[in-house]
């Protein structure tokens, strides 16, 4: 069996950093990153991008040294991605905060409202409702990442967890502030706003959680395989006739219910905003599908039917 | 086939002359609004000095000059746009933070807020605001012109030295003269309990818009120091990788 020689290159200043030799022609690129590392202990895989052009793409962990356009003296390229953070700890952070953080609000903990309101109780039952569905949202979605996720990528930039955790942190102060304040004020068409209001957070909590477990099991457990997600027996999923990332529209739909139940400006701008990210990374997602699959079905939009 | 090659490079010249065609226009527009704009600082220049010469006090300038000043402030909006679509070489986020906050002191504080219109600060910062925008967009009409004379370069990437930290404490001063209106009046406010669950204290906004020059002037100062030592050093700078 033939070896290959290894060489790795910092992609900026073109410095010989590595020199492996006798490597198997089947060793992929993760195997490869894990003898880097051994030599320069600071650069864990997970923060190695190596690609074969200083500017290229990074090459996969999954790619395998003898397929790829090397001779058997591979030159690769090296740069530092920075500190890496795994996915499930920042959405474990990012979603435990507004969980906790909403509920400090709604038991009026000392310090938020006047004294005189401390560890009150709001009397209006939609302040009680709004309450248990937030937190309900917030449950569902730490559990999702414990359990139905499947992530493509291990890790993010360790910074992206200051800017999320602020983002969403931020927000759910924001807005428990408003809905739990002894002068809140209830939507203006009563039960009848609520109940409808309810009702749409209900239907699209079923529903991106169906989106969630059909897209889970596209995937076999611990690959990386990506294929065409198509409606399933669950008529919640019978939305992807039409859309390409329906968890997204449905996550949309629930806060747009969330809004209308509490009938609060801060929830509104919140909604506002995630609907702007959700479609940036749904048409991000649509192109990189039509990219893909030359089969692609033609009627699906990105996040909403027929519009956006 | 002779033909379908033929084809293409037609094409090709079709898309270099569309290209040819779009960057002459936005050249002449580009010239044509620096020149507005410095003339328009000069208008104002020339105008707070005659009020000054004739009246002898500061005490009804703001009120002589604020229509031409609101006009020629609220127009450089357009230079985000010339970021957006490329035409300028800068960044939407610099110039957009830059523009923001001039549109702000000017609709959002000296024009709203009269009784500090007649305050030093106000002058303070109107005298560097017109020698800044006077230097800049003559500088930018002369280099569109390719007749740049050594001095205006000198004075746009040495002036601002002295003139932005001077800026700044005008406006600073401004608005912290204006606090006690603001607060007495309720200016801008929105005040539980009310029907959209929100509330705006404009007093207290003020104070974090106060706070957030610390993080920010230091970040614009530093960029105008590295466009200076690459324009007046040749110093090649390398900017931190993402």
């Amino acid at each position: 069996m033939k070896h290959y020689e290894v060489e790795i290159l910092d992609a900026k200043t073109k410095d010989k950093l590595c020199f492996l030799d006798k490597v198997e022609p089947n060793a992929t690129i993760g195997e490869i990153k894990s003898m880097f590392h051994k030599s320069h202990p600071q650069w864990y895989p997970a923060r190695q991008s190596i690609r074969l052009d200083p500017k290229g793409k990074s090459l996969k962990d999954e790619d395998v040294l003898q397929h790829l356009p090397v001779g058997t003296t591979a030159t690769f390229y090296f740069r530092d991605l920075g500190a890496q953070i795994s996915w499930v700890t920042v959405f474990l952070t990012e979603y435990m905060g507004p969980l906790v953080l909403y509920l400090m609000f709604y038991f009026r903990v000392p310090f938020i409202y006047a004294p005189k309101y401390d560890f009150t109780t709001s009397k209006h039952w939609v302040v009680h409702l709004a309450c248990m569905c937030h937190s309900f949202h917030f449950a569902k979605r730490l559990l999702e990442t414990l359990f139905v996720h499947r992530f493509s990528h291990g890790t993010m930039p360790l910074r992206n967890i200051f800017k999320n955790c602020t983002y969403y942190w931020g927000f759910a102060a924001w807005m428990a502030y408003y809905i739990n304040h002894p002068l809140y004020t209830p939507p203006i068409y009563g039960e009848q706003q609520i109940r409808l209001a309810l009702i749409i957070f209900l239907f699209c909590q079923i529903g991106n959680f169906s989106i969630h477990i059909a897209l889970r099991n596209l995937r076999p457990p611990g690959s990386k395989t990506r294929k065409i997600p198509y409606p399933t027996k669950n008529p919640f999923t019978w939305i992807f006739l039409l859309v390409s990332c329906p968890n997204y529209t449905y996550e949309l739909g629930a806060w747009f219910g969330f809004t209308l139940m509490t009938q609060c400006l801060p929830v509104a701008f919140f909604t506002l905003v995630g609907f702007i990210q959700m479609t940036v990374w749904a048409k991000g997602k649509h192109r990189s599908y039509l990219k893909e699959f030359r089969d692609y079905p033609p009627l699906r939009s990105p996040i909403l039917p027929f519009i956006l | 086939m002779a033909s379908s090659e033929e084809d293409g490079t037609v094409e090709e010249k079709e898309n270099n002359n569309k290209r040819r065609t779009k960057s002459a226009l936005a050249t002449a527009w580009l010239t044509f609004y620096n020149i507005a704009m410095t003339a328009g600082w000069l208008v104002l220049a020339i105008a707070m000095m005659r009020f000054y010469i004739q009246k002898g006090t500061r005490k009804g300038l703001y009120r002589s000059i604020a229509r031409t000043l609101k006009f020629f402030q609220t127009f450089a909006l357009v230079e985000v746009g010339h970021c957006a679509f490329g035409i300028v070489k800068t960044s939407v986020i610099v110039t957009g933070v830059q523009v923001c906050s001039r549109i702000f002191m000017v609709w959002f504080i000296t024009n709203s807020i009269r009784q500090i219109q007649n305050e030093e600060s106000v002058i303070l910062f109107l005298v560097v605001w017109t020698m800044t925008e006077i230097t800049r967009y003559s500088y930018y009409t002369f280099n569109l012109l390719h007749l740049l004379p050594y001095f205006i370069k000198w004075a746009r990437y040495n002036l601002f030295i002295i003139l932005y930290p001077l800026g700044v404490a005008g406006e600073l001063l401004t608005i912290y003269a204006a606090l006690p209106f603001v607060r007495r009046s309720g200016m801008y406010s929105m005040r539980l309990p009310n029907k959209y669950n929100v509330s705006f204290d404009y007093y207290y906004c003020l104070i974090v818009f106060m706070l957030s020059y610390i993080p920010l002037f230091p970040q614009l100062f530093l960029h105008m120091l590295r466009q200076r030592r690459r324009v007046l050093h040749g110093e090649v700078i390398v900017e931190k990788d993402d």
